[in-house]
């Protein structure tokens, strides 16, 4: 059965209308003892489905260790949005509620390669010389 | 939201990148971290705030990491 219902699909495949760039959603999951990851793989493939400029590529967790290396997953279900390059975003947990909107605007920012950040915000962050990890932890809603 | 200004700026840095982490599917961490309210971001395992800060406000408490 579908996550997303029609009404849903529609409008995000509005949204994914001005899509430019390239999109990948990497996505790690597990056959056993991974509560929310097929959940999450199938709302991830329900997503790449609605636009020709997403695609997808599934992991296992356990099975693919290079990949699991390489983006650097440390837990699953995840899904890494990436775009001409892995600009380090990580959905841990089924992006459901709000946080789906966070997934399709994290898609849309990837896509065109623009943050859409304040000038001042953007000025700011020009000046980091050494790594910041953020973790922002939220509850389904 | 947290979760995509976290990753608007990851977008924009490539110092910077970003994590949601879904609470209830990772106990450890909302143990690890202290979590009562949400969103919760934490930055570098240094500085953690809670709330939907406006961008600047937002901005300020991930550079205090930055400052470490």
């Amino acid at each position: 059965m579908a996550i997303l219902n029609e009404d849903v699909r529609g409008k995000v495949r509005e949204e994914f209308e001005g899509l430019s760039g390239k999109v990948k959603l990497v996505v790690f999951t597990q056959e056993f003892e991974c509560a929310h990851c097929r959940e999450n793989t199938s709302l991830a493939q329900e997503v790449a489905a609605l636009s020709d400029r997403l695609d997808i590529e599934v992991n296992d967790f356990v099975l693919d260790e290079k990949t699991v290396q390489r983006y650097g997953v440390d837990k699953i279900p995840a899904i890494v949005v990436e775009g001409e390059k892995d600009y380090g975003i990580r959905f841990y947990g089924v992006p459901a509620g709000y946080e789906f909107t966070s997934l399709i605007e994290a898609i849309k920012a990837v896509s065109a390669r623009e943050s859409g950040l304040a000038a001042k915000t953007k000025e700011t962050l020009a000046g980091l010389r050494d790594p910041l990890h953020l973790q922002v932890l939220v509850t389904p809603t | 939201m947290a979760v995509q200004l976290a990753q608007k700026m990851a977008v924009e840095s490539d110092m910077v990148r970003a994590d949601m982490v879904e609470a209830s599917e990772f106990p450890h961490l909302v143990h690890k971290y202290n979590v009562f309210g949400v969103p919760k971001t934490v930055v570098n395992d240094e500085v953690e705030f809670e709330g939907a800060l406006p961008e600047p406000l937002f901005l300020a408490q991930v550079m205090k990491a930055a400052a470490k």
